[in-house]
């Protein structure tokens, strides 16, 4: 299963593999925001916890259909069915490479577009915080979403429609934690269910992801 | 399709697509009549015989659409939520055709019961639309239905796709509710309490009780009169494909 | 006939015809997919069944 890790970080890592392509998006649609909503730190203060969740959460959403579209393609996934290893472990880790080269980046990336977009001062560490809690999550849904198109040739759109309305719960109480956080208000509840959203699609979730894959193979 | 069948003695025997079309095809004259008949009362007693509200006016009508579109809108899901688990475990194919055919009667009330919420939110609240947490939690349904239906519609393989969107639909259900739950948490709504429970006393009048409980009635007959049409047509939809197949191994 | 919908009736007649221009707009668009497939599934059968006995005269 390390192995197996190795291999998709340094696959992700290597040209192409859409590593920092995520970084990149998150960059554009912060300097967008201001572009939109002008300019006013007014305006772009009370809502910059929740662009940069959203941003975060659309940045997640680009690189979800490379979890496991290459290796379907080239039989990789194949074999990783016939492992030693089950397929419920392979779509964990499969999450977990995403989230090592997708939410962890953006999580550490965060703060800095909040100075961009003028979050309050005691938002930046709630931010960090829920971003850290609540970007698994968003891997391992994704990573099931993938686990669902992985068969077709162009499931990228299809992968968002599906993907999306299964992210809403993590939004709510990820974004909550954040803007209660900037405005200093008490976030003890909305933390604690975007953990146990987080916990419980990592123990859960992989299962159906390789009900999914398995499906998919047949 | 005439040869006698014998008597079924479990209900697991109207999973045989042949029983399934027998049996669908007898009672879906009477479904219709049915359903024509309560909605038709219904709707009519609801317009044209009930008063006004004190508070709400004329605009109070709009419960007898509202009330039950969103009903079927949730049951419809649920339905398709216990089709998908019976084809999972039993493998019948009636089950995982019929989850397909409610997929867009759900869409279609969930897009009722959100059009009307909108149109009587606008006088009472003053605005089209509020983030309201059970009007957002339509809203988020609605998105669910299209995943759903166009995962079924990508997939060519029609085992795997039923295979594919009964996951889907049970992963969805676990994460409707969450959302259901976290849309609560994240902003108190203005919608009134349960409109309609089995203690009446303290819900809705009954001038409009009755009205209204006709009306629910239409509704769910005409979600199963729709049903079993949509069904049927996928059976033979997929009778036709199977013979064609065969058609061109000979 | 019409009952008196006071200042709201745009809102409650508006409601009324969405509902039931959506629920006609379903059952006709399922109306017209039920005959489509029923026509084309007799149409195969009846060509199954012109082959099968056309076999069985020449085998007969």
């Amino acid at each position: 299963m390390i192995a197996l890790l190795k291999r998709d970080l340094a696959l992700s890592v290597r040209a192409g593999g859409g590593f920092g392509l995520a970084l990149a998006f998150f960059l554009i649609v912060v300097t967008l925001t201001p572009f939109a909503v002008g300019p006013d730190s007014g305006t772009l203060s009370p809502i910059a916890a929740g662009i940069l969740w959203l941003g975060a959460l659309l940045s997640c959403l680009l690189s979800l259909d490379r979890i496991l579209a290459l290796d379907f393609e080239d039989g990789a996934l194949e074999l990783l069915a016939t492992a030693p290893i089950p397929l419920e472990g392979v779509a964990t880790v499969k999450a977990l490479a995403h989230w090592l080269t997708t939410g962890l980046p953006l999580t550490l990336a965060a703060p800095a577009l909040g100075v961009l977009l003028n979050l309050p001062e005691p938002g930046f560490k709630w931010l960090t915080l829920s971003l850290a809690i609540g970007t698994p999550a968003l891997s391992v849904i994704g990573t099931f979403g993938a686990a669902l198109t992985v068969g077709l040739k162009r499931g990228g759109l299809l992968l968002s429609l599906i993907v999306l309305p299964l992210y809403v719960p993590t939004l709510i109480f990820g974004a909550e934690v954040a803007r209660r956080g900037a405005q200093g208000m008490p976030l003890e509840t909305p933390l604690a269910l975007l953990g146990g959203i987080t916990l419980a699609t990592l123990a859960l979730l992989p299962f159906a992801s390789a009900a999914a894959i398995r499906i998919n193979l047949r | 399709m005439s040869e006698k069948l014998p008597r079924p003695s479990s209900l697991w025997e109207y999973a045989n697509p042949r029983r399934f079309m027998a049996l669908s095809g007898a009672t879906l004259p009477f479904v219709a009549a049915g359903t024509t008949v309560a909605l038709i009362v219904g709707l009519a007693w609801g317009f044209f015989f009930t008063p006004d509200d004190y508070r709400q006016g004329s605009t109070v009508k709009i419960i007898y659409l509202h009330v039950p579109s969103a009903m079927v809108a949730i049951n419809a899901w649920l339905m398709m939520l216990v089709a998908s688990l019976i084809w999972l475990i039993r493998r019948h194919h009636v089950s995982a055709l019929a989850a397909k055919a409610a997929a867009p009667v759900g869409a279609t009330m969930t897009m009722i019961a959100l059009a009307t919420g909108a149109i009587w939110g606008q006088p009472m609240w003053g605005a089209w639309w509020a983030w309201d947490p059970r009007l957002t939690s339509f809203l988020v349904l609605f998105l669910f239905y299209l995943g759903y239906m166009a995962l079924w519609a990508a997939i060519e393989n029609d085992d795997t796709a039923a295979d594919l969107t009964a996951v889907l639909c049970i992963v969805g259900s676990v994460f409707a509710v969450l959302s259901r739950y976290a849309l609560v948490f994240w902003n108190q709504g203005l919608h009134q309490g349960a409109s309609l429970s089995l203690d009446k006393e303290e819900n809705v009048s009954d001038v409009f009780y009755w009205p209204l409980l006709i009306c629910l009635a239409g509704f769910v007959g005409f979600f199963v009169l729709l049903i079993l049409i949509r069904t049927r047509t996928e059976v033979r939809a997929r009778r036709m494909k199977a013979l064609q197949a065969r058609e061109r191994m000979t | 006939m019409m009952p008196d919908l006071g200042k709201y009736a745009v809102e409650v007649l508006s409601a009324y015809a969405v509902t039931i221009a959506l629920m006609l707009a379903l059952l006709l668009l399922s109306l017209r997919q039920s005959a489509k497939t029923r026509s084309a599934l007799r149409e195969v059968e009846a060509a199954r069944q012109a082959k099968a006995t056309a076999k069985g005269k020449a085998d007969g």
